[in-house]
């Protein structure tokens, strides 16, 4: 249910299903066959913070101090960055994490429901010094926070 | 088929915490080989946990997620005893569904 909202925004936020196949035939959106079928496939393949955050529907993400990201100040291994996500903000239904200047800036996105607690921790690749955000939802709103890692070997490269 | 995930889910006061490695190369599609070869992409795109029969998360993973990846979660309202099955899918299609016991 969850999923098909955010792919519905998405839809609509590329304007018409005519905006959304020129933009596959300029090669931005691939037309490969994805097997997860709600894959978010406009966010997890966005190049940049922006246009991934359009993709999840959260381009007007409001900062907020109630969502606690804890990454490391310096990552010495950026192919394996702990990162904690907790919302303190009420009814929040899904968190997303992101990297800004990985190569896709959408690492992961998670939603919660039947009682999970609004927060994750996970193990993510940063191929170089970044800004990492976390972005909830909460009702119809986004909000997100951002911390600096300092990476001192890249984890995405060979 | 992949290797099998481990999960442990465990009852600590009122909160069940759920600890998932999953057995995978996570590929980005970025890398090269020793030959220079660009290895193809392989990652998992989707993961979901069920407790007791309810679905408590709904995951969508990108490239970005570590090889062997893990991911910690917290619930309330499951009790000792509760079924946990979690399954991921990656973007070849491969799958693997692992069950666990909160204990």
């Amino acid at each position: 249910m969850e999923m098909n909202q955010t792919r519905r925004i998405v839809l609509r936020g590329a304007g018409s299903i005519g905006a959304l196949s020129a933009l596959i035939m300029a090669g931005v959106l691939k037309p490969t066959a994805a097997y997860a079928a709600d894959w978010n496939k406009a966010a997890f393949e966005a190049k940049d913070t922006p246009a991934a955050l359009k993709g999840l529907g959260a381009a007007s993400a409001a900062e907020s101090k109630d969502l606690v990201l804890k990454v490391p100040d310096i990552a010495e291994n950026g192919a394996v960055v702990p990162v904690d996500v907790i919302s303190n903000i009420p009814n929040t239904t899904s968190i997303a994490i992101l990297v800004d200047k990985n190569p896709t800036a959408l690492s992961a996105q998670f939603s919660f429901a039947n009682g999970a607690l609004p927060e994750v921790s996970a193990r993510i690749k940063m191929g170089q010094t970044s800004l990492v955000k976390a972005v909830a939802k909460a009702g119809d709103k986004f909000y997100i926070a951002q911390k600096e890692c300092k990476v001192t070997v890249g984890g995405c490269g060979g | 088929m992949a290797d099998p995930m481990k999960i442990r889910a465990q009852m600590k006061g009122d909160v069940a915490e759920i600890r998932i490695l999953m057995s995978h190369a996570m590929e980005t599609g970025q890398r090269k080989d020793a030959a220079g070869n660009t290895v193809p992409a392989h990652f998992i795109q989707s993961i979901t946990i069920d407790v007791g029969g309810k679905r408590v998360v709904d995951g969508q993973t990108g490239t970005a997620i570590s090889r062997n990846p893990v991911f910690g979660f917290k619930m309330k309202g499951a009790k000792a005893g509760d079924k946990v099955v979690v399954n991921w899918v990656d973007n070849k299609g491969d799958k693997r569904t692992d069950e666990a016991t909160v204990a």
